[in-house]
């Protein structure tokens, strides 16, 4: 178990060291870092002094290592744009992305699971074809046309949701909730089904055919053979052996959840992460860009690890103590 | 021995022809496809988007890029069977007077055009670094999986945004604004190449221990030509299956892209950008300028998804 | 079609009642080309406690017969016609609800590969204390209880511990032992082991061919055999039945059948055996191979390939009839056989 976890963690560090080189290379190279922090009447000498103050003259890999010794404590310079730290700009926005996506991703799996379940056990039935036809309808819709039919049938034919920003907010220390007020649940609704409904479709296809793969397995035709009851052999053992691979690759779409929160903000006008994105995108704000880059590595690294300490729960084989596995001869 | 009713040449090759008709009409893949109304009609679809798309400048009732044509008076015309439509332009007009159905139809043109092309692009850079990984294997096919896995982890939308942010910084404005159709075929291609790459280096992997291919090694055929001649033939299905979800989802990611803002000029716009033009009227009551595009938008994408869902079935019937 | 209304009946067989009687089945397979027959009227029986192999190369129709039996045909596999009693039940016509109840408790299954028959994520213990409860009333420490008295019965060294284990810590061998177990840990009357050992170690098969007629016997289950290899039906079964082409071609008590096959399959299915058929000093061998489902001919599923071929075996299907002590569906025992001409 430890040389696993190990094994593992190594692997994220490597992970995040090359994201982080590419957010490096971004910094320091796109662009002239000097230029986006002086104005133009700023003289050549005066440049020079600031170029060298930075360490932007010191070799390539002490640049990266300040960089990632830096970016390690969470700090990545100034925003060309907002003038202030990047990681004051981030911490401002980062409780909205993370409640949308965290509804969102709720909202994904406990539609999409149920859903993928029921279309694999009842493959021909009427109920399944319907909903695969909608998924696939669904997965044809891009998010954020999917948010603007919201906005103009709820927010401008009906009037019942707000169509943009997150509604009053509270805030808790630093962290800002729209939980707590009624204006911050109803402007979550219409971005969190956006969200959500392109996972959706995406975790009931794949809880669908992994149910599909399994089913067809010996062991499942051996438990109907041994007589257990309908409800044993799907639950008991269709279900737990859909979920490794499930496991995996739900991870990895929540993760994307996040990312794909770029769409929604800006279709929402929803204050978080994705959109100070794109702004930065636009306005070439390069430090913005890296230390976002770096965070959604960050966060994918985590997930990718917490899915594979579940891995390790679920699947007694990769617990194999070798001592007993080698067995004995039949 | 030659038989005494040899029939000439031609017909011979015109039988060749028939037959290979027949064949094909009786094979599994086309009794599928003629047995599945659904991929019929989006095949048709796909189709009819792609001809439309081409001969935009003879289809289109008007253009919408001709200045001298638009009137300001023409703006934000219904569509001809709401009140105050006008018969000249079926699905209304946009802001500037230029009718929304030619609009959608280049816009298809430049969507289509983005999507085809990265596809392409990222089907190249796939498969060939699929081949290479799979047939030199060692340290090479170490990298290249290594960086296969890392940008696998991170949704394709990303890298494309992040590429074409890149190239915002570096590139001057103008040039930019000149280079965005490329530099976002590069972007979307880019973010796609891997799946092309992962499964064509499986299948070359399984190929090259096969006997032929260590005996034309032995007698020093070149690798390359190895590749090529035998390793790829075997490729092609599931490529092709590939390719055909790509395409649905390079064009969902050039529409986004254009949506956000950072994809094609608005001097060039395409389905995205239309959308994205008619998202500011929305709440005006204009629903038409956002709505047309979008259904246009939709329907491409469900026919493609349809064909490249059908065709996976039928090539893999396993999968069903 | 021709259905046999009395049960085949060896003389020489005890008299115990019927316990499985299956008449006239035939499953077919519908495909989009055409509708294929892979069971075609065939009628046995097994009686409490008795032994039958059936016998065939793969694909003579042997997997879905057992399928059939158990109510667990993959759709779009039906039975088209006959009737499957058990106990003087009907039970092909059972709801799956009373036929889940019968499996397992009445009626149980060895699969052929082990390595996939049991599930990877539970304990071996588990699987068998659900079956267990599933069919009794039992606590789950008296299932527990009982299972590990199972796998002590199959032979697993150390079962209290190794019951706690899970099926990859287990080596083939041991892994069909406790697939074993689980097909008789509710006592049931018939176990229908489909090639038990085929996926097996050649060194091991005789072991676990012994540990299933050793449990089965001593559990007073009926067995239905199926393989492909001769040389176990041999040593094992009571009686016999070869199939060929989804039809029964031949079947009777297993000495008959081996010391004087009837019908030319047979011939040739012991000369492939060495030292069970005839003194010959080389093996023969029976030339093609056996048509596949989409393509069965007329007449005599065999002709193509029989050295005694007539016309009538091009034309017309023949019947099982009795010769000897056995049954054989083969024209060369009609009388007048012989008359008829060998080419049109």
């Amino acid at each position: 178990m430890l040389a696993f976890i190990i094994q593992r963690l190594l692997q994220s560090i490597l992970v995040m060291l090359t994201v982080g080189l590419i957010a490096f290379g971004l910094f320091r190279y796109v662009g002239d870092p000097i230029s986006n922090l002086v104005g133009q009447e700023t003289s050549l000498a005066e440049r020079d002094a600031l170029r060298e103050r930075l360490g932007l003259n010191d070799p390539f890999f002490v640049q990266f290592a300040r960089f990632a010794a830096n970016a390690a404590q969470g700090e990545f310079g100034y925003s060309y744009r907002h003038r202030r730290p990047v990681e004051d700009v981030i911490a401002e926005r980062l409780p909205a992305t993370m409640e949308l996506s965290l509804v969102a991703a709720l909202l994904a799996l406990a539609v999409g699971v149920p859903m993928g379940i029921y279309t694999g056990l009842h493959r021909y039935g009427v109920i399944s074809r319907a909903f695969l036809t909608v998924s696939l309808v669904g997965i044809s819709i891009p998010t954020f046309l999917i948010g603007i039919l919201l906005i103009l049938l709820f927010g401008v034919e009906l009037r019942w949701l707000p169509t943009f920003g997150r509604g009053e907010v509270v805030h808790l220390g630093w962290w800002s909730t729209g939980f707590l007020t009624t204006s911050g649940l109803q402007a979550l609704i219409m971005p969190s089904i956006t969200l959500a409904l392109f996972q959706m479709t995406l975790i009931m296809r794949l809880v669908r055919s992994e149910m599909l793969e399994v089913l067809r397995t010996d062991y499942i035709k051996f438990a109907r053979a041994r007589g257990l009851t309908n409800r044993t052999v799907h639950f008991g053992h269709a279900l737990k052996n859909t979920l490794v691979p499930v496991i995996t690759i739900t991870g990895l779409q929540l993760g994307s959840i996040i990312a794909f929160a770029i769409i929604t903000e800006s279709v929402f006008q929803w204050p978080g992460m994705g959109l100070m994105f794109i702004q930065a995108i636009n306005d070439v704000d390069i430090p913005v860009m890296a230390a976002y880059l770096c965070l959604i590595g960050f966060v994918f690294v985590v997930i990718n690890l917490v899915v594979d300490m579940l891995y390790y729960l679920v699947d007694p084989r990769l617990r194999v103590d070798r001592a007993v596995a080698a067995g004995h001869p039949g | 021995m030659h038989s005494p009713a040899a029939p000439p040449p031609s017909a011979s090759r015109l039988n060749h022809v028939a037959a290979a008709v027949r064949r094909a009409r009786d094979s599994d893949l086309m009794y599928a496809f003629l047995r599945s109304p659904i991929t019929v009609a989006a095949f048709l679809a796909t189709v009819t988007f792609v001809l439309a798309a081409a001969f935009a400048p003879w289809v289109t009732p008007h253009n919408p890029f001709d200045l001298a044509s638009l009137n300001l008076l023409d703006a934000f015309l219904p569509p001809v069977w709401e009140p105050y439509g006008d018969p000249r332009f079926l699905l209304g007009t946009d802001d500037q007077g230029r009718d929304i159905l030619s609009t959608i139809i280049y816009g298809a043109r430049i969507s289509l055009f983005v999507g085809f092309a990265s596809v392409l692009f990222a089907m190249v850079v796939g498969v060939t670094l699929g081949l290479i990984s799979g047939y030199v294997g060692g340290w090479i096919d170490a990298v290249i999986m290594r960086i296969a896995d890392v940008q696998l982890s991170f949704p394709a939308i990303l890298i494309a945004l992040l590429i074409d942010g890149v190239a915002r910084g570096v590139l001057p404005r103008d040039v930019h604004d000149d280079l965005a159709l490329y530099v976002l075929v590069f972007a979307i291609g880019v973010s796609g190449w891997v799946q092309y790459a992962r499964t064509v280096r499986g299948s070359t992997m399984v190929e090259r221990n096969k006997e032929y291919v260590q005996a034309a090694r032995i007698i020093g055929i070149p690798p390359m030509l190895i590749m090529l001649r035998h390793v790829l033939p075997n490729v092609t299905g599931p490529v092709l299956v590939i390719a055909t979800i790509h395409l649905a989802i390079a064009i969902i990611t050039e529409a986004t892209l254009s949506f956000l803002g950072v994809g094609v000029p608005p001097t060039q716009p395409s389905l995205g950008t239309l959308i994205r033009i008619g998202n500011d009227f929305l709440f005006s009551g204009e629903w038409w300028i956002t709505v047309f595009p979008g259904i246009a938008l939709a329907t491409l994408v469900l026919a493609v998804n349809l064909l490249g869902d059908w065709l996976r079935d039928a090539l893999n019937p396993k999968l069903r | 079609m021709m259905t046999d209304p009395s049960p085949v009946s060896a003389p020489q067989a005890p008299s115990a009642p019927d316990l499985l009687a299956v008449s006239g089945l035939r499953v077919e397979i519908p495909t989009r080309h055409a509708r294929l027959v892979a069971v075609d009227d065939v009628s046995f029986t097994i009686r409490a406690g008795e032994v039958l192999g059936v016998v065939g190369e793969s694909g003579a129709g042997k997997t879905i017969m057992g399928a059939a039996i158990m109510g667990l045909l993959e759709p779009p596999g039906r039975i088209a016609a006959g009737s499957i009693h058990f106990d003087d039940r009907r039970i092909d016509t059972l709801p799956y609800e009373a036929m889940r109840r019968i499996r397992g408790r009445d009626i149980s299954m060895v699969f052929q590969d082990p390595l996939t028959s049991l599930n990877p994520l539970y304990t071996v213990g588990r699987q068998l204390t659900e079956t267990i409860r599933t069919h009794t009333d039992l606590s789950e420490s008296a299932a527990r209880d009982r299972a590990v008295g199972l796998l002590q019965e199959v032979g697993i060294p150390a079962a209290d511990r190794r019951i706690d284990h899970y099926p990859h810590q287990f080596s083939g061998g041991m892994r069909q032992r406790v697939v074993i177990a689980l097909a008789l840990c509710v006592n049931p009357r018939l176990v229908i082991a489909d090639e038990p050992t085929t996926a097996l170690d050649v060194s091991i098969q005789a072991q676990i061919i012994a540990v299933l007629k050793r449990l089965c016997r001593d559990h007073g289950a009926a067995v239905m055999l199926i393989t492909h290899d001769m040389g176990v039906i041999a040593e094992t079964a009571d009686r016999v039945a070869v199939m060929y082409a989804g039809r029964i071609a031949e079947i009777g008590p297993v000495r008959d059948v081996i010391k004087r096959p009837r019908h030319p399959y047979t011939v040739g299915l012991m000369g492939s055996i060495p030292a069970i058929g005839h003194d010959t000093d080389q093996l023969t061998q029976i030339d093609g191979s056996m048509p596949r489902l989409t393509e069965i001919p007329t007449g005599c599923a065999f002709h193509p390939r029989c050295p005694y071929i007539r016309d009538r075996c091009r034309r017309d299907r023949p019947e099982l009839l009795p010769v000897g002590a056995s049954q054989a569906a083969c024209w060369r025992h009609v009388p007048g056989f012989d008359e008829g001409p060998a080419h049109a």
